[in-house]
């Protein structure tokens, strides 16, 4: 895109994606590795689930229905942040706030459902140090977790700055790079939810 | 030019700290230590970087020392083997982590910003604080040895042998918690340098007019991105294992310590490459210098360097020839290596037919780039050895393997760094490193070099195992084993020696009381067109790049038979330091703040789970102070003429706001 609607003194980059922007991309780069590992165990684990008379595996306990129904919830969160991106390119701070808060919304129900879902496999049994299976499972979700925490944090600490006059349209871009960020996550929810829940 | 006191001091500016946001202050620039934990300077931090990669290398290098006593003679005595297997897995990590990598950072914070032409980088903050952070982690990592010894599985440290049972001490938990902690810099710094390579280029610098060490950099940088967050999940996976009882590696229960191995060496292979490749970068910029000829063939070079890049990612299982992973795979990851020795041997043959028909001068940064040349091709040779498996399941585990590494490691990453700090040594400190004594230095090094690993090939196809902290008399080992103490010691030596002539060429140089001409050795690259000591806001003017070695091209120009003729004194086209309104960026004090949280964690993690809730206090005051204040510091001075502009906004990157450029002076 082009770099002169944000803020650097109009000072056009070599590559025109401003700095700030391109260096989220780069490290969105990195995370992909960081997933890769943990998918690539889980994978490699997911039928290990220990020598014990508690035997089953993660995806003998899965409650699907319930877990589409919260993977939804997470999709739609990155149309609300695609709302409230561009509520903030137009200036409109209110709509911009709304849509944030819609978003972080969205993703705290998300995470009440995999709190949900984590303490529903500690009660039939199945925790972190039962088996590799099991401890490959939580490592990974619990890792995607972690990230949606994070950019639901990203996302209030956002909101808290249009209030404070610190981000506004000159700012867009911030709410954009948020953005991305928050993306990527559901995206890689995307391919965890396929991984590790759809295929038996 | 805009030093105050001594060579490196930023230009005058507010002394006391303004308060923008009425609780976070942005510090101006300060002089004496609270400018240099406060600075975002990326010539300050390179520097950094070097020092504190030279203070780890006394460490690494007094563990090495205490190795090859114990082994200098049969039945050794100094260490137990208790503590032998610390030393050497301490020796490693240090030599790895916190010696050959942070040594390349130094030379690419100091030198990327000058050779593609930009301020600074594109994060000025973001690369304190990967200063800092990587500090925090050499530090958590050395802790160990003062709270209950350090790691003692080897530097991979294999499952299950890293697990709680075999290794029941917490220096695995320290090994982790570093070079976790060390993970997070080298992604910071690699996101930042990426960044400011693509994006802070000089007007007219295009992807292949940047110099070779521009694009080795970016290359390693790359590898780094998606190297260390595969050895910082495997390592998280450790750590849960470890400390709260997970199961990745606890065989009873069905886990496949192979999944360690192929972790670590998906990391750890194009580890291999992030430690060479800044070498190569720094003797693809020196030989041209000395040689006076252009590079030869610098598209391969670069695509050289762009293939090892990727190739690097398709080799990490010749690490595990004999894990008994099966013949498919044994046989794909073989000639996988051998083929990446392709890309390599291009630039060993590009770097000699640059030198050849040149007119050498044999100074000390060519004698040590040379030195690289050989001493790696040696090692690649015997690297090459490696990659025929049935050879290496004899080989692998032996000291065979120790000569091999030790002699790219060190005979190519080492010799590279030490004739770059020959060689830029002027441009950082504004005087040379003396000539004779860094001549001398050089062959001492040699000598010291081969006598230590040259017979350890010897010993590791005798069968002398690695990782055994002693032998007997009659295996026959004691000759070769002899030489090579002798031979570290003179290593010792020559590091001393390389000491004193660090200090004998700063007095020197303060009582002749010289001013150094900014380009000491008649070189290519857009930095020498600056001051040596390099000025604080570094160009005067954003140069205009029309070719590869433009500063060069310059000075000089062919006649009609091809001879070299000087078209104009290197004055002439230099800059002489003297810019003014250069908008630089403000120095802060939260990097250092942010960093200074996380060994709490990881010491947290490890002894009591309070202290990871002051870290992580620590770590979101951090944060957030970064984030609320402002990205410069609206009263602070911008070198000699203060003609700043009078907004103050949030562009975090003032290295954007650029000097006047040089195409728009001259149009």
């Amino acid at each position: 895109m082009a770099s002169a609607d944000h803020t650097d003194h109009g000072l056009v980059t070599s590559t025109g994606v401003s700095n700030e922007k391109l260096g989220m991309w780069v490290f969105l780069g990195s995370e992909c590795l960081l997933f890769g590992g943990l998918i690539s165990s889980f994978l490699l684990y997911k039928n290990r689930s220990g020598t014990s008379s508690l035997h089953e595996r993660p995806h003998d306990l899965y409650d699907l229905a319930f877990t589409s129904i919260s993977s939804f919830v997470l999709l739609m969160s990155s149309l609300t942040m695609v709302l409230a991106v561009s509520a903030i390119q137009r200036g409109e701070l209110r709509n911009t706030r709304v849509w944030l808060g819609v978003t972080a919304l969205l993703g705290s129900i998300f995470i009440s459902g995999q709190v949900y879902e984590f303490k529903e496999f500690l009660n039939a049994g199945y925790g972190f140090t039962h088996s590799p299976a099991w401890s490959a499972f939580f490592a990974l979700t619990g890792f995607h977790g972690v990230h949606v925490s994070l950019g639901i944090v990203m996302l209030l600490s956002a909101i808290g700055l249009t209030l404070t006059g610190r981000i506004g349209r000159g700012q867009a871009e911030s709410v954009e790079i948020v953005g991305l960020y928050w993306h990527f996550v559901d995206v890689v929810w995307v391919i965890i939810f396929t991984v590790v829940y759809l295929i038996k | 030019m805009a030093t105050t006191d001594g060579t490196l001091a930023l230009g005058p500016g507010v002394d006391a700290p303004v308060r923008p946001m009425g609780v976070f202050a942005r510090p101006g620039s300060t002089p004496g230590w609270r400018g240099w934990i406060t600075t975002v300077d990326h010539k300050r931090i390179g520097i950094m970087y070097g020092a504190a990669a030279l203070f780890f290398f006394l460490i690494g290098g007094v563990e090495a020392l205490l190795i090859r006593l114990q082994l200098a003679a049969p039945e050794g005595k100094v260490l137990s083997a208790d503590l032998y297997n610390q030393v050497y897995t301490m020796h490693g990590t240090t030599m790895i982590f916190l010696v050959v990598m942070p040594i390349g950072a130094s030379f690419m914070n100091y030198l990327l910003p000058l050779q593609v032409g930009a301020r600074d980088v594109a994060f000025p903050r973001m690369n304190a604080l990967s200063f800092w952070v990587f500090l925090a982690g050499g530090i958590v990592l050395n802790s160990a040895w003062l709270l209950g010894g350090g790691a003692d599985g080897g530097w991979f440290n294999y499952a299950p042998n890293n697990g709680v049972m075999f290794s029941p001490t917490h220096g695995i938990d320290f090994w982790n918690m570093g070079l976790i902690i060390t993970g997070i810099s080298s992604l910071v710094g690699a996101v930042n340098l990426i960044v400011t390579v693509l994006n802070l280029r000089a007007p007219g610098m295009t992807l292949m007019r940047m110099p070779v060490f521009v694009w080795m950099s970016l290359v390693t940088q790359f590898m780094l991105l998606f190297a260390i967050p595969v050895l910082t999940s495997a390592q998280f996976l450790l750590l849960f294992d470890r400390l709260f009882g997970a199961r990745f590696f606890d065989v009873s229960q069905g886990a496949d310590p192979l999944l360690w191995q192929h972790l670590f060496w998906i990391f750890g292979h194009p580890e291999v490459y992030i430690m060479i490749l800044p070498a190569f970068g720094l003797i693809s910029e020196m030989i041209p210098v000395f040689a006076r000829k252009p590079i030869f063939g610098y598209p391969f070079m670069v695509f050289s360097g762009i293939a090892i890049g990727f190739m690097g990612w398709g080799v990490w299982a010749h690490h595990m020839f004999a894990s008994g992973m099966g013949p498919i795979s044994v046989a794909a990851f073989s000639v996988a290596t051998m083929f990446i020795a392709v890309p390599t041997g291009v630039k060993i043959l590009n770097w000699l037919a640059t030198m050849w028909g040149g007119k050498l001068r044999f100074d000390t940064p060519l004698l040590y780039s040379v030195g690289l040349v050989t001493m790696f091709t040696i090692g690649g040779l015997s690297g090459v050895t490696h990659a025929v498996s049935p050879a290496d399941t004899q080989q692998t585990d032996t000291y065979y393997i120790v000569a091999h590494f030790h002699y790219v490691l060190f005979g190519g990453a080492l010799f590279g760094f030490v004739g770059g700090w020959y060689f830029w040594w002027p441009k950082v400190f504004g005087y040379k490193l003396s000539e004779f004594h860094g001549k001398v230095n050089f062959w001492i090094l040699m000598v010291g070099f081969n006598l230590t690993f040259g017979p350890m090939h010897i010993l590791g196809l005798q069968g002398m195992p690695r990782r055994t902290y002693t032998y007997r008399d009659n295996y026959g080992f004691n000759f070769w084993n002899l030489v090579a103490t002798i031979g570290a010691v003179i290593i010792g030596i020559s590091f001393l020696y390389f000491f004193w002539i660090i200090w004998k060429s700063w007095k020197d140089a303060k009582a002749a009381n010289a001013v150094l001409s900014g380009d000491p050795w008649d070189a290519r690259g857009l930095e020498w067109m600056i001051p040596c000591p390099a000025p604080a806001h570094n160009f005067d003017v954003t140069p205009t790049v029309t070719r590869l070695d433009d500063f060069w091209h310059r000075k000089y120009a062919e006649d009609e038979s091809g001879r070299l003729i000087r078209v104009a004194e290197t004055a002439d086209v230099s800059m002489k330091g003297d810019g003014t309104g250069v908008h630089l960026p403000s120095p802060s004090y939260w990097p250092i703040v942010l960093a200074s949280g996380l060994p709490f964690i990881g010491w947290g993690l490890i002894f009591n789970l309070w202290f990871c809730l002051l870290g992580g206090l620590i770590v979101i005051t951090g944060i957030y102070g970064w984030v609320m204040e402002p990205a410069d510091d609206p009263e602070a001075g911008h070198g000699h003429e203060d003609d700043h502009p009078s907004d103050s906004d949030d562009s975090s990157a003032a290295a954007e706001v650029a000097a006047p450029e040089e195409a728009a002076l001259v149009d």
